[in-house]
């Protein structure tokens, strides 16, 4: 099997655990992305399968290989630093060659690949600078370069954009998008900004608390959240999440009521139900302004978020919930007015008391 | 209106020479006049009890044609080969060797350490019971071997070797915690570079370890060169400067003439040569060292 495949991983601190019992699988040409919070355990993933860390458990394979005892450099990867840790005494084409070097490369060859790597990334002409001569995204060039010449099976990046202004950071985001339509390697991108994971990836890993919650291509990490924790995770701004009062069963569907007694169909089939006390999550796309009493409910504006081609609206319901309506963008409510809601619960999503999502296959 | 802008320039340059004033001061009453006063004091023929007469460059005319001063110089060359290079290069390893959270290495660290606090009378002392030939550490160890002892102190080859021996062992302290200083400096995320660039121990050492940490180098030669020429204490105590002045450092050639033989105008012309050897020792390595970066 070509890839790399991760095995019932863990990982502690000491007494501290990091990874609990992570498996996952990236193919051979896959751009994988593993998104979570901070200290979530995201890079100590990278640097265990990088070598840098050791595993108390699982096994780590790489084309099929075991590589989890072998030393760093032996085992085929290489890794693109969050503080890009280049040499700073080298020259930025001594950089490049010097994992190579240290190899046993033949010099034409060196040459040949920091010439097409070079290439690639637009920077033959940064080839005689010093790090410290360049700008950070220059910088950051120059880590991918390093990366690149030595052709690894697995290409790595914690959190590679994290210190590029905002304008830059789309630019690197659609260069490394690109990089890898071209060279087609297993390639994993560390990060904790959503935006990043949904326009990259191909498949995203969603951490949480040194776990994996879900693994899902972005659409379907969007559509059907595994857990109340990737619901709220990913999507901006955050899917609302309503307490249920009571859950009925008595027709083809379930039926909620929140706290303030409004009466909800939702999608999921009456057998679905479950016991403990029941979430909603609406999306705020499924939550819509209309006419005081003309909806499910009435709720009271609280503030007003103009955005320019949209508009968030935050609303307060008379039980004390709060959520987020999406509205078009002239939007005429004012804090403080009366209105009407329609929320579309068919959409949305019931999570059970261990957070996992109702219409998820049980787990 | 340019004549108020200049005053208040004006009133701000004084009130900056206010808060200069108090360091200036201490240095030019505790350096620069000294300094000054002593090369005024090196061109008299003067005795510690008052008297003295001006006579040119005679002193250092004197000095260039003492065998005792050119021997004293020779030998705090030597002494300074011998030992600068060695508490580079030990301190070094020492401190690559120490530069980790282990208790182990704390402990040793601070036993490495402890002896640059003692004074240089009970390092000698120590020293002394080690190398003395009748009855000392090194004696009874090539007497239980049935060697023949060795007179470390009065063989005119060994004796300065001996006390280098001592005080690199006395001086060791501080290049190794200015290069512990430096080693953690060295972001540890370069080493991590290193590692998935396949660069083993040695090869890491030279091409990240040794460049991050020049400066550091640098300075320890610096200060080790500036330290080791004013050698004194150690030779006084354990050798006087003999067998036949084999050990007579510059320092200790000083105080003999100003203190004993009170000829203290040639001894503050000792003093400016020292001065001058001193400078140009540090300033080679200096710009030696900014030259090839
Ligand atoms: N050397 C270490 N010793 C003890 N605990 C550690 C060590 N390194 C990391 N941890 C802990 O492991 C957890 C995961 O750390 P990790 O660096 O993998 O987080 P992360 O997901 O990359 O976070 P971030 O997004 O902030 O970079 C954190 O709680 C951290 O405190
Ligand atoms: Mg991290």
């Amino acid at each position: 099997m070509s890839g790399l495949a991760l095995r019932n991983v863990s990982k502690r601190f000491g007494d501290t655990p990091v990874l609990d019992d992570v498996s996952l699988e990236i193919g051979a040409d896959e751009l994988l992305v593993v998104l979570g919070p901070s200290g979530c355990g995201k890079s100590t993933l990278l640097r265990a399968i990088a070598g840098l860390e050791t595993i108390d458990e699982g096994q780590i394979l790489i084309d099929g290989v075991r590589v989890d005892r072998l030393a760093p450099g032996k085992r085929g990867v290489a890794m693109v630093f969050q503080s890009y840790a280049l040499y700073p005494h080298m020259s930025v084409r001594e950089n490049m060659a010097f994992g190579l070097i240290n190899i046993g490369t033949a010099r034409a060859e060196i040459d040949r690949r920091i010439a097409q790597a070079a290439k690639m990334l637009e920077m033959e002409h940064l080839l005689g600078r010093r790090p410290s001569e360049l700008s950070g995204g220059q910088r950051q060039r120059v880590a991918i370069g390093r990366a690149i010449v030595k052709e690894p099976k697995v290409f790595m990046f914690d959190e590679p954009l994290s210190n590029l202004d905002a304008a830059l950071r789309s630019r690197t985001r659609q260069e490394i998008a690109g990089l890898h339509r071209r060279i087609r390697t297993a390639m994993i991108f560390v990060t904790h900004d959503q935006t990043e994971a949904m326009s990259l990836a191909d498949r995203i890993v969603v951490m949480n608390q040194r776990r994996i919650e879900q693994i899902g291509t972005p659409l379907e990490i969007y559509a059907s959240p595994a857990t109340e924790f990737v619901a709220t995770f990913v999507g901006s701004p955050a899917m609302n999440i309503l307490p249920v009062a009571q859950a009925t069963a008595d027709g083809a569907f379930l039926r909620v009521a929140l706290g303030d007694g409004t009466q909800l169909e939702t999608s999921l089939p009456a057998s679905a139900i479950k016991d403990g006390a029941l979430r909603l999550g609406l999306r705020p796309e499924a939550v819509r302004l209309c006419a005081p009493g003309a909806g499910d409910t009435n709720a009271t504006v609280e503030f007003v978020e103009f955005l320019g081609d949209k508009t968030h609206v935050h609303l307060a319901l008379s039980r004390g919930d709060r959520v987020v309506a999406l509205a078009a963008a002239p939007c005429t409510a004012r804090p403080g007015d009366e209105t009407g809601l329609v929320l579309d619960a068919a959409a949305g999503h019931l999570f059970g008391s261990d957070g996992r999502n109702l219409k998820a296959a049980p787990a | 209106m340019k004549a108020r802008a200049r005053d208040a320039a004006s009133g701000e340059a004084l009130s900056g020479a206010l808060f200069v004033a108090p360091y200036l001061l201490v240095f030019l009453v505790l350096l620069v006049y000294p300094l000054v006063s002593g090369i005024w004091l090196s061109l008299h023929k003067a005795d510690l009890f008052g008297g003295s007469q001006y006579i040119g460059f005679e002193n250092y005319v004197r000095l260039f044609k003492d065998d005792v001063f050119r021997k004293a110089v020779w030998n705090t060359c030597y002494f300074v080969l011998l030992t600068v290079p060695a508490l580079t290069v030990i301190g070094l390893a020492l401190a690559l060797a120490l530069n980790n959270g282990t208790r182990r290495s704390a402990v040793l660290r601070g036993l490495f350490f402890s002896s640059s606090v003692l004074s240089v009378t009970i390092v000698t002392l120590i020293w002394r019971m080690v190398l003395v030939p009748d009855g000392g550490l090194i004696a009874d160890l090539l007497a239980s071997l049935h060697l023949p002892s060795v007179p470390f102190l009065s063989d005119a080859r060994l004796a300065m070797p001996a006390v280098a021996l001592t005080t690199i062992w006395w001086c060791i302290g501080l290049p190794m915690m200015l290069f512990l200083a430096a080693l953690q400096q060295v972001p540890k995320d370069l080493y991590e570079a290193a590692a998935l660039d396949n660069a083993g121990w040695w090869r890491t050492l030279l091409r990240v370890t040794l460049p991050s940490i020049r400066r550091t180098a640098l300075v320890v030669v610096v200060i080790e060169i500036i330290l080791q020429f004013q050698l004194f204490g150690q030779a006084q105590i354990m050798t006087l400067g003999g067998p036949n002045n084999a050990s007579l450092p510059i320092v200790l050639f000083i105080y003999q003439i100003g203190f004993q033989r009170w000829d203290i105008g040639y001894a503050a012309a000792a003093s400016e040569i020292l001065f001058c050897i001193i400078l140009a020792a540090a300033m080679t390595q200096y710009l030696a060292s900014r030259g090839r970066s």
